[in-house]
C-alpha cells in the first residue's frame, strides 16, 4: 500500500541472486520529510532495499517509486543526481580536495553556484569551508572525511538523501557528534531520509519510524516507541534487549 | 602541431635517415650473417668495390641465414657471403645426397635461385666451409672417435652444444640423426661465441664449428670426419640481388675478381687473425686485399689510427674510452628506437586498456591475444616481419612496438579495474556516468599503476632492442652482436654495458614520472 504523500516507496520488492533471495515481497514508505531507519543484521538486505531508489539495483518484482513516480520510467543516472547519497566508508574522491569533492554533484549538474554551494554544505555539516576546502581527504580525521561526504550529498540541496550506515565505522563519541549534526540539519532543510544501519539506537535517535528486516522480510514496521513497546516478533524483541544492555553497558 | 608531435617526427626522420640514404645514392648494401668469416668476407667485399670507385653501405651481422637471405630478397641488401652447401638445403630444403660434387651443387644452386628467387651465385671465392663436428681431444682418445659414425655410436653418453642455426636447419642436426643416428643425451643452443669455450671447459662434449674456424687449433679439438659424406660441398660465395647486376654492374665486376682467390689456408689463416689475434675486421680484410694484390699495399694505411692498434690487449675502460663518441652515437640510436616505440605502444595501449574496461566481457580475450604476441621469439617476429617490413630501423620499431603493448594493456586495465571501490562506488551512486567514472575517478587513482606498466615495458624495449642489430637496425645491439661472432668479449661489452646503464636509466627516469603521475592522497 503506497501512500500519495510518500517520497520514497517500494511496494512489494523481490531480489533474487541466483537461488538466494535477498529481498522477498518487501513493502516500505517514507513520507516527504520523514526519517526512516531500516534496521538489521548484515544480509538482512537493507542495503539492496536502499540501492533500489537510486536505481543501482533493480527489483525482479515490485514497484519502486521516487517523488509518486516509478524509478523505471527516469533515467538512472539523472535521478542518482537528484538523491543525495552518504556511504559508510565516505567513498570520497581520495585525489580531489574537500572543496571539489563537496561540488561533485553540482559540477555534475552544470550549476555554475557550484563553489558557493559546497561551501553552504561544508559549513552545514560542520566543516569550516576556508579551513578545510583545500585538504585532501587523507588530511581528515574519519569524523570530518564522513562530515564532508554529508556535505557531498547535500551540497545540490536535494530533497531526498539515502544512509548506508553512515556513522558505522566511526568511534563512539564520533558517532554521537555526527548523528547530533544529522539531527539539527534535517530540522533545517526538511529532507526525506532512508537510513539503512545496524544499530537500534542510532535509528532511535535519528529516525521518525523503523523497519527491521531479517533475511530479507519485514518483522516490524512501527515508530520507535511502538517498537520498543510491543515488538511484533521474537526477533524485534532480542535486537530491543540487546540493544538496552549496550545502553547499560555504555553508562558509566 | 605540438612541440611533442614535431619532437617525434625529427626523431623518426634522423632514424630514417641511413635508409633514405642508401635509397637516393645508390650505395650498394653490403650485408653479412653473424659470425666472423660473414664478417670478414663482407668486408673484404666493401673494401673492393670501395677501390673500384664504388659508394658502399655495410649491414653485417643480420640474423641468421633466414634473415639476411629474406633481407636480399626483398631488396634491403644487395649481396652477402653465403655457402652453396647452405643454399642447397637451409633455402631450397632439398634432402642431402651423400657424394654430391662441389660443382654439381653450384650448378644446381645457381639456376635454382636464378629461377626462383631472382639472386644470383658470383663465381665461388675458392674454399669451402663445410660444417665440423669437434670434440675434445680427452673425449675422442677415451671414447675412440673418430669418424661420425663413431660417434653416433657414443651420442647417447654426450652432451652437445650446437648453434641454433644448425639445431634447426635440415643439413645440421635433423640431418645427422638421420643419416648416422646421433641422438646426443642433451642439445643445448649455443653461440658461436661461447661454444669452443663451453666445450674446452667441459660444459658440453661435441659442438658444431666450421672447418675454417681458427679456434679448432687454438683449443687443440678433433675434428670428425664425415664418413658418409653427409655435409655437402660448402663453397663460399657472394650472393647478390639478380637487380645489382642490372643496376650496377661495376659492383658485379669488382666482387668477381674475388673470385678463385681465397683458398682455404688463406681463409684459415685470416679467420684466426681475427678469432686468435684479435685484429680488427676492416685491417684485416685490409692487408688480405693487399696480399691479393687487389687493392694497393697496406702500408699505404698505416696512419691509419685506430684501425692499426690491432691485438685485444689494453683495460676495458680504456676501449670504452676510446670508443666514447661511438658508444655515445649507439646509446642515442638505441634510446630513439625505445623512445619512439614506447610512445606509440602507449598511443594505442592506455587507450585500449581503457575501453576495456567500458566493456569487460572481452578485455580478457583481448589482453591474452595482446599477451600471446609475447610469446612469439623477438628473432622470429623480425622474421615474420621482413617480407613487408623488410630490414632496418620500420621492422625493428614495429616489433618493439609490439612487445611493449602487453605490459602497458595489462596495467592500464587491472588499474582502472581495481581502483579505489569505495570510491567508484560513491561516484557512480551520486550520478557519475561510467564514463565519467572511468575518467575522473579510474583512470587518475590507475595513474601510477599504468606508469609501472609503462616502466616494465622501457626496460624490456631496451633489452629488446638490443636485437635490432640483428636486422641492420643499429643501436647498442651491434657491438654485441659483432663481439659474439667474433669472439671478442670488450666489444660485446662496450654494447652490454651501456645498454645496462641504459635500462637503469630508462628505469630511474619512468619511476619519477610515477612518482609524479601518483595523485596525491
Amino acid at each position: 500500500m503506497i501512500a500519495p504523500a510518500a517520497a520514497l516507496a517500494a511496494d512489494a520488492v523481490t531480489k533474487r541472486y541466483g537461488d538466494v533471495t535477498v529481498l522477498d515481497r518487501v513493502s516500505v514508505s517514507v513520507p516527504r520529510a520523514a526519517c526512516v531507519a531500516i534496521v538489521g543484521e548484515s544480509g538482512s538486505g537493507k542495503t539492496t532495499l536502499l540501492r533500489m531508489f537510486n536505481r543501482l539495483v533493480e527489483p525482479d518484482a515490485g514497484r519502486v517509486q521516487v517523488r509518486g513516480s516509478d524509478v523505471k520510467t527516469v533515467d538512472g543516472v539523472e535521478l542518482r543526481r537528484t538523491i543525495g547519497y552518504v556511504p559508510q566508508d565516505g567513498g570520497l574522491l581520495p585525489h580531489w580536495t574537500v572543496q571539489r569533492n563537496a561540488e561533485l554533484v553540482p559540477w555534475l549538474k552544470h550549476d555554475a553556484t557550484r563553489a558557493e554551494l559546497a561551501r553552504e554544505a561544508l559549513s552545514l555539516a560542520g566543516l569550516d569551508p576556508v579551513r578545510f576546502g583545500t585538504r585532501l581527504p587523507s588530511e581528515l580525521s574519519g569524523g570530518q572525511r564522513q562530515r564532508v561526504a554529508i556535505a557531498r550529498a547535500l551540497a545540490a540541496r536535494p530533497d531526498i538523501v539515502l544512509m548506508d550506515e553512515p556513522f558505522g565505522a566511526l568511534d563512539a563519541i564520533t558517532r554521537g557528534e555526527l548523528q547530533e549534526t544529522y539531527v539539527e540539519l534535517r530540522a533545517r532543510l526538511e529532507v526525506t531520509t532512508l537510513l539503512v544501519t545496524h544499530d537500534l539506537r542510532e535509528a532511535r535517535r535519528l529516525a521518525d519510524r523503523v523497519v527491521v528486516m531479517r533475511a530479507g522480510r519485514v518483522e516490524q514496521d512501527a515508530p520507535m516507541s511502538e517498537v520498543v513497546a510491543n515488538p511484533a516478533t521474537p526477533y524485534v524483541a532480542e535486537l530491543i534487549r540487546r540493544a538496552l544492555t549496550d545502553d547499560i553497558a555504555a553508562a558509566p | 602541431m605540438s612541440a611533442r608531435n614535431s619532437c617525434i617526427l625529427v626523431a623518426l626522420g634522423v632514424l630514417l635517415q641511413t635508409q633514405a640514404h642508401a635509397q637516393t645514392d645508390r650505395a650498394v648494401v653490403v650485408a653479412s650473417k653473424p659470425f666472423g668469416e660473414s664478417y670478414l668476407l663482407a668486408e673484404m667485399f666493401a673494401q673492393i668495390m670501395e677501390a673500384r670507385g664504388l659508394r658502399v653501405q655495410r649491414r653485417q651481422g643480420l640474423g641468421a641465414t633466414e634473415i639476411a637471405f629474406r633481407a636480399l630478397r626483398t631488396g634491403a641488401i644487395d649481396v652477402y657471403p653465403e655457402y652453396t652447401g647452405t643454399g642447397l638445403l637451409a633455402v631450397l630444403g632439398e634432402p642431402s645426397q651423400p657424394g654430391r660434387s662441389a660443382r654439381d651443387v653450384y650448378d644446381r644452386v645457381s639456376r635454382e635461385f636464378r629461377r626462383r628467387f631472382d639472386v644470383r651465385w658470383l663465381a665461388p671465392l675458392g674454399f669451402e666451409n663445410t660444417y665440423a663436428i669437434a670434440v675434445r681431444r680427452t673425449t675422442a682418445d677415451s671414447l675412440d672417435l673418430r669418424t661420425l659414425s663413431d660417434l653416433a655410436r657414443e651420442s647417447s653418453k654426450l652432451r652437445a652444444g650446437l648453434t641454433p642455426d644448425f639445431i634447426g636447419r635440415p643439413d645440421g642436426l635433423p640431418g645427422l640423426t638421420k643419416a648416422y643416428g646421433v641422438r646426443p643425451r642433451a642439445v643445448r643452443s649455443l653461440l658461436p661465441a661461447v661454444k669452443y669455450q663451453a666445450l674446452a671447459e667441459g660444459a658440453v662434449d661435441v659442438v658444431d664449428g666450421y672447418s675454417t674456424d681458427g679456434l679448432i687449433k687454438r683449443y687443440n679439438l678433433v675434428v670428425l670426419q664425415d664418413d658418409k659424406n653427409f655435409f655437402p660441398p660448402y663453397e663460399a660465395a657472394a650472393l647478390a640481388r639478380s637487380a645489382l647486376a642490372n643496376d650496377n654492374p661495376r659492383a658485379i665486376a669488382a666482387l668477381s675478381e674475388l673470385s678463385g682467390r681465397i683458398d682455404v689456408e688463406r681463409m684459415r689463416a685470416l679467420n684466426e687473425r681475427v678469432e686468435v689475434a684479435g685484429e680488427s675486421v676492416e685491417s684485416v680484410a685490409r692487408s688480405a686485399l693487399a696480399d691479393l694484390g687487389l687493392t694497393g699495399t697496406t702500408t699505404a694505411r698505416v696512419g691509419n689510427s685506430t684501425a692499426t692498434r690491432e691485438g685485444r690487449e689494453g683495460s676495458l675502460i680504456s676501449y670504452l674510452v676510446e670508443r666514447r663518441g661511438q658508444i655515445a652515437r649507439m646509446a642515442a640510436r638505441h634510446l630513439l628506437l625505445v623512445a619512439l616505440s614506447l610512445i606509440a605502444a602507449i598511443a594505442l595501449a592506455v587507450p585500449l586498456g581503457l575501453a576495456l574496461e567500458r566493456l569487460p566481457r572481452h578485455a580478457e580475450q583481448v589482453i591474452r591475444a595482446v599477451g600471446l604476441l609475447q610469446t612469439i621469439p623477438s628473432i622470429a617476429l623480425l622474421a615474420f616481419m621482413l617480407p613487408a617490413l623488410g630490414i632496418g630501423v620500420v621492422p625493428a620499431l614495429v616489433a618493439l612496438f609490439l612487445y611493449s603493448l602487453y605490459p602497458i594493456v595489462r596495467n592500464t586495465y587491472s588499474g582502472v579495474q581495481t581502483a579505489d571501490p569505495a570510491a567508484v562506488a560513491a561516484a557512480t551512486a551520486l550520478g557519475m556516468t561510467g564514463r565519467q567514472v572511468l575518467r575522473y575517478v579510474r583512470f587518475p587513482l590507475a595513474a601510477p599503476v599504468i606508469m609501472a606498466g609503462i616502466r616494465t615495458a622501457g626496460v624490456i624495449a631496451v633489452g629488446t632492442a638490443t636485437l635490432a642489430a640483428f636486422i641492420g637496425a643499429g643501436g647498442l645491439g651491434d657491438p654485441i652482436v659483432a663481439g659474439l661472432a667474433l669472439s671478442d668479449t670488450r666489444m660485446i661489452l662496450s654494447g652490454a654495458l651501456p645498454a645496462a646503464a641504459l635500462a637503469l636509466v630508462v628505469d630511474g627516469v619512468l619511476a619519477l614520472a610515477e612518482r609524479v603521475a601518483t595523485p596525491p592522497r
